[in-house]
């Protein structure tokens, strides 16, 4: 695991015309780092007469996987580290799939000078998406079909006769005549398109995956050796701090730039329409700076009352989608022998990432001629150069992005705001800026929030006491998103600098043409029939799946498991409730509305690990005071088709107090093969603790003029806090199904997509009381327990 | 400027800068240090956290509140660079690492410093009492909440250095 750079990788800088680089080595980890000076001019992918392609081609080999003389193997991915775990799975996955030891792999990720474009890293797609047919294993495999008919040429062997071991092919009937990959093609590249019909190895095959290989990055990491964006220090790099407004919606009037002129640190001002920052010789001073210049800012624009949001966004003009509409559904609810309904409210949440997003910008220039170098925690840095570009008007040929990894994101955190803020400084003052965003304007103005959620469900039951019928009914908000070439307005910093943020144009919904359940709108119980096809894992066929989306005040964006998490809050409660309304057990009501087998596995697996007793709830044993223990469940296919999970919580209820403790999480969970078993118990236990934290303590506050959540005193506030290390946590088991003959799927958001839930059903059996508003805080805790009757 | 003395991982530095500096600006771009991070500025999370010894004891302290110029003369202060090597780890961070006991890792100085300092001293605490100490205030917050691992690492430490 050595951090060596292949000739070929070696080779890949050259073309791409960056001069003077150095290579900043991190145990284990190759971090590709390029000196500030003699860069003007010369970077972004032009140099003497050498062109390189703006994208790297995703058909070809060369793009994936350059083999060295040495034997040395450097892989090139789109797909980027934020501590899931899946920089070690691809060294896996390359170890495998070309028979060589990890040791000899170098792998470079999510750098467009180098990778190849492969989106945003996002939505649990790196597996399915490394080892789809567009992805890494597809290229390895072509790679390694290449290498065998080239070693079968030089030993004069047909290629079925041979085997390798190691990077080096064998002639099966006699090991001592074999050649080796650097002997074959060691320093030149393959010229193949990456071939559809190649394959793979067998899961049943792999040695390497499979198995919990540690992760690459812990032993730099825990020892202060690791290259965070926020460690990365060019030559002449001044530090930048962002002004931002005081109130939503206000907007410059005036900027007294001698407010600052006396400050220590050669002090510069760059204001441009709504964006306004400094820019000094060092951090603090830069920071004082910023504090201390007189910013005259117009009135906001005012915000709609917390109090009464949700009654708010019902009332807004809306955009309308519909995942599902049954031409049944209002006959059948008039038939229904029992109709049950309830409403489930989510907040707006935040990622409240532990350290405050940071990017490093070298501009040079602007124009056709200007020139960008961003290192940025972006998840997507193909699309963060694209939209760089258009904010710092020049080519996107011209801007390299280099990921680099920042604090945990898991979204749209503050990450791709503050590399714009980074590129607009360095832009204005000519010279490297590093920005690192306070903890007030990461929360108050820094990142996509995931949005709120009011969810009205209704379900008719027959006489049978099934599910005849599914009604779901939600009102969501949007405001910008992602950003891409068009939309930098999409990230606060965008729409400071004057880029619209694109407004949402209300208008009715129409019958969907194909059924997709990406959001998990629709239940792990409904049969998903569209146009004459089911798609769904469940029984119900008659459904109605209607999304009101209204224009949010706040900028919104994906949250670890975005929208997935707030729909199975309100699907995975609903069930609960209609199964106590029939007194029946949850996970045997559960199975009765199921037909997707593997479903049905992790929801018996997780109820297997955790002694389930088969029961109605609530826990007929519990006493209407003092502590009160109890079980919930919940289930989801992530996205329709992306990971499987059950997860079974206990709970304690202090009923006098309101207060809950999650004291037991048991996870059933197949994503397919499993890659690191370990690597996938790591995401299982901190998915199901974060979304412990998210669904009893956290939500994004605001008052008439501005979000007032801006530190971690007041996110959430309330005399509490996030969760915090060193409170008592709950024992996390994962029964890991391997499922070798199915496909990779995602496994980092299924345990949070069902956690909220399945505490929520479980606080239900302790006390039968039911809480269906996000955060389940002890005053709403004990505003259910008095409602219960 | 006022010029400051500083011992940071058994190494002396002169520091040219305003006494009024808090210490992670100057751990962090005077002297290169990645191990103390900014997390928020306010003593709220700890990624900052590093040990300072001016009595003879190893005591955690928010070097993003701490100013430069309130750091005593002749005090040592470790950054987890000062405890060992990716190649020679300390036990406690051998015990991260056997334990996997990370994702994004942005808060391990925190919760590895504030752990060893009271495990040191208290080497026979359970998990509970363990807990308890690092739940504040000041607060420790791990946001990829990678808790489970962490405080098995933690007892895998103690267990080492138990007498």
């Amino acid at each position: 695991m050595k951090p060596t750079m292949t000739p070929d990788a070696r080779a890949a800088l050259e073309r791409s015309g960056f001069s003077r680089r150095n290579f900043l080595k991190g145990a284990g980890v190759l971090i590709v780092g390029f000196s500030i000076s003699g860069r003007a001019g010369n970077s972004g992918g032009q140099t003497a007469g050498k062109v390189v392609p703006l994208t790297i081609a995703l058909d070809q080999v060369d793009s994936w996987i350059a083999i060295a003389e040495d034997e040395s193997i450097t892989g090139y991915t789109g797909k980027c580290e934020f501590g899931q775990g899946f920089r070690t799975v691809q060294y896996q996955l390359i170890a495998d799939e070309m028979y060589v030891p990890l040791e000899r792999i170098t792998l470079i990720v999510c750098d467009t000078a180098f990778t190849p474009d492969q989106g945003v890293t996002s939505g649990s797609q790196s597996h399915p998406t490394e080892f789809g047919a567009n992805g890494l294993r597809q290229a390895l495999a072509t790679a390694r079909e290449a290498l065998f008919q080239m070693a079968s040429v030089r030993l004069g062997v047909p290629a079925d006769q041979l085997a390798v071991l190691d990077g080096a092919i064998y002639v099966k009937a006699d090991p001592t005549q074999q050649v080796t990959y650097g002997q074959l093609i060691g320093g030149q590249r393959f010229e193949l398109t990456v071939d559809r019909a190649a394959t793979p190895k067998d899961p049943s095959q792999y040695t390497v995956l499979g198995t919990s290989v540690p992760r690459y990055e812990i032993p730099a990491k825990v020892t202060g050796q690791f290259e965070y964006v926020q460690s990365v220090r060019l030559p002449g790099m001044l530090h930048g701090k962002v002004v931002r407004p005081p109130v939503v919606g206000a907007r410059v009037l005036a900027v007294d730039e001698s407010s600052v002129q006396n400050l220590p640190g050669n002090v510069r001002v760059v204001v441009i329409n709504d964006f306004v920052g400094v820019v000094a010789d060092r951090q603090y001073e830069a920071r004082q700076a910023a504090m201390a210049l007189r910013v005259t800012w117009s009135e906001g624009v005012g915000l709609p009352s917390q109090a009464n949001f949700y009654d708010y966004m019902r009332q807004q003009p809306s955009r309308d989608s519909y995942t599902i509409l049954s031409d049944d559904v209002d006959q059948r609810l008039e038939q229904a022998t029992n109709i049950i309904r309830a409403t489930y409210l989510y907040p707006y949440q935040m990622h409240g990432s532990v350290g405050s997003s940071c990017a490093v910008a070298d501009v040079q220039g602007k124009g056709p001629n200007g020139t960008a170098t961003i290192w940025s925690a972006t998840q997507g840095v193909y699309p963060q150069r694209d939209s760089v570009a258009r904010v710092l008007g020049i080519p996107p040929e011209n801007v390299r992005v280099i990921f680099t990894e920042g604090s945990g994101c898991y979204g749209i955190n503050g990450a791709d705001t503050v590399s714009y803020d980074a590129a607009v400084l360095s832009q204005a003052v000519g010279q490297p800026v590093r920005v690192q965003l306070t903890r007030k304007d990461e929360m108050a103005w820094g990142e996509n929030y995931g949005p709120a959620y009011s969810i009205d469900l209704r379900a008719g039951l027959n006489e049978k006491g099934n599910i005849d019928v599914w009604d779901y009914e939600a009102w969501t908000l949007t405001k910008g998103n992602r950003p891409n070439a068009d939309t930098p307005g999409n990230i606060i910093t965008g729409a400071l600098l004057g880029f619209p943020t694109p407004p949402l144009v209300p208008g009715p919904g129409n019958p969907p043409t194909s059924y997709s359940n990406n959001s998990n709108a629709d239940s792990s119980y409904g049969a998903g029939c569209v146009a004459g096809r089911c798609g769904g894992t469940g029984t119900i066929e008659s459904e109605r799946i209607l999304l009101h989306t209204i224009e949010s005040p706040f900028f919104t964006g994906p949250l670890r498991s975005p929208a997935r998490l707030q729909n199975t809050f309100a699907n995975e409660s609903f069930i609960d409730e209609v199964a106590a309304f029939l007194q029946a057990d949850p996970i045997e009501y559960r199975l009765r509305h199921l037909s997707d087998q593997r479903l049905k596995d992790v929801l018996n697996e997780a109820a297997k690990a955790a002694n389930w007793e088969t029961r109605p709830s609530p826990n007929p044993d519990s006493k209407p005071t003092g502590i009160a223990t109890g079980r919930g469940i919940a289930c989801v296919l992530y996205e329709g088709n992306n990971g499987y999970c059950g997860l079974v919580t206990e709970v304690q209820v202090d009923q006098d107090t309101g207060q809950v403790t999650v004291t037991r999480m048991v996870a059933g969970a197949d994503s397919g093969p499993v890659s690191n078993p370990d690597g996938l118990r790591n995401q299982i236990e901190g998915g199901a603790l974060q979304g412990m934290s998210r669904c009893l303590r956290e939500e994004v506050k605001w008052d008439d003029q501005k979000i007032t959540s801006i530190d971690w005193m007041t996110y959430p506030g309330e005399a509490t806090t996030v969760f915090r290390f060193g409170e008592p946590i709950p024992v996390v088991e994962s029964v890991l199904l391997n499922r070798l003959d199915k496909p990779q799927l995602g496994a980092g958001e299924v345990s949070i997509t069902i956690a909220a839930a399945a505490i929520a059903n479980a606080i239900f059996d302790a006390t039968g009381a039911r809480v269906r508003q996000v955060p389940f805080t002890p005053a709403r805790v004990m505003d259910a327990l008095r409602a219960r009757g | 400027m006022p010029e400051f003395t500083l011992s940071v991982n058994g190494s002396s530095y002169t520091i040219d800068a305003d006494g009024a500096t808090p210490l992670l600006f100057v751990l962090m771009d005077d002297l290169q240090l990645n191990g103390p991070k900014f997390g928020c500025g306010l003593s709220q999370c700890g990624a900052c956290t590093v040990l300072l010894n001016s009595t003879g004891q190893d005591l955690p302290i928010r070097s993003c509140v701490r100013t430069l110029a309130s750091i005593p003369a002749g005090a040592q202060i470790t950054t987890i660079e000062g405890l060992g090597t990716p190649e020679k780890p300390h036990p406690i961070q051998r015990a991260f690492i056997e334990e996997q006991a990370a994702q994004c890792a942005f808060c391990i100085s925190g919760i590895m410093l504030h752990g060893k300092a009271y495990i040191d001293q208290h080497p026979n605490a359970t998990q509970e009492e363990i807990l308890r100490s690092l739940d504040g205030p000041p607060r420790l917050l791990c946001r990829c909440y990678t808790h489970v691992r962490m405080v098995r690492a933690l007892l895998r430490y103690a267990q080492e250095v138990r007498p």
